[in-house]
């Protein structure tokens, strides 16, 4: 079977198909938080140590993956159009980052209404806080930058830079926790297994899962603006029923 | 277990609902700023083809 994996690497094709995928992300997601959130807080036993508190960790924990995965995404998409001047490759990169950058957000927000009950602080300036700090002032950057320049192609090309260079922060994230003293526990999800009550674990997978499904939803909602507004002057876009009706 | 003991989550109420009460928020606004980038999207390429017709 050949498929051509070109054809949808053009705008105006993609933009036809991205409208139609949006459901098949946004529905299970709203599914998956149901299932998830239902697991996490009325099957999963309270934690031995941390008492009921403990059941951030069901947002805490995907927002935070989701924030450094989504920044490699970006990273990604955003150097494919760098190296061969794709322009879909870039709309997707920025398509990604508010999504991400929300995603930090909650995953500091989350952290900070938990280290304050087990801590006793808000914040503290340990490595694993001040690096994820880092990563939503990346997004901005990379945001603010984008936004900056109107030339889109340039814009592409200088933001593209920011988060390639911006993306050796990521395994600092993660590593953090090993290679400094720190305030935060270590990665509750290793190679080598957890050890998680099996609920909790199923919990954690489940809301991750709709996470990323809802990324993925916004992502393709924005791309598609992104899309209609740097091919506003082509001929498909003003042929399209959306833009006739 | 009772509704009340539910959402007093053993004391830690404030922090377990602040957190999936703001990450709500968070998930609301996203979705209504990508509809509203959608609507003025859409809005604008009406009008970019109404005034390349009447050019």
């Amino acid at each position: 079977m050949a498929i051509n994996w070109f054809k949808y690497s053009a705008p105006s094709t993609f933009y036809g198909l991205a409208g139609k995928m949006i459901p098949w992300f946004a529905i299970p997601s709203v599914v998956l938080f149901a299932v998830g959130l239902y697991i996490g807080f009325f099957v999963a036993p309270v934690d031995a140590v941390q008492g009921e508190a403990y059941r951030i960790i069901f947002i805490h924990v995907p927002a935070s993956i989701l924030s450094m995965f989504l920044y490699l995404v970006m990273a990604g998409y955003a150097a494919l159009g760098l190296i061969f001047n794709t322009r879909l490759s870039s709309m997707m990169a920025t398509a990604l980052a508010p999504t991400g950058a929300m995603f930090a957000f909650i995953s500091l927000w989350t952290g900070a209404l938990w280290g304050k009950p087990m801590w006793g602080a808000w914040w503290v300036w340990d490595a694993r806080l001040t690096s994820e700090l880092i990563l939503l002032f990346l997004y901005f950057g990379f945001i603010a930058l984008h936004a900056s320049i109107d030339d889109p192609r340039r814009a592409d090309r200088a933001a593209a830079l920011l988060a390639i260079v911006g993306s050796v922060n990521v395994p600092i994230i993660y590593f953090s926790v090993k290679w400094w003293n720190t305030l935060h526990q270590g990665s509750t999800i290793k190679f080598t297994g957890t050890s998680m009550h099996v609920a909790m674990q199923e919990a954690m997978f489940i809301t991750l899962l709709a996470c990323w499904f809802y990324a993925v939803a916004m992502a393709l909602i924005r791309v598609r603006s992104i899309i209609l507004e740097r091919e506003r002057n082509n001929l498909w876009v003003s042929e399209l029923k959306e833009v006739n009706s | 277990m009772s509704v009340v003991e539910f959402f007093n989550m053993g004391g830690y109420a404030f922090y377990v609902w602040g957190s999936y009460g703001v990450t709500l928020l968070a998930f609301v606004i996203e979705i209504l700023m990508v509809r509203h980038k959608r609507k003025i999207t859409l809005q604008q390429v009406r009008l970019m083809r109404e005034a390349g017709e009447e050019a």
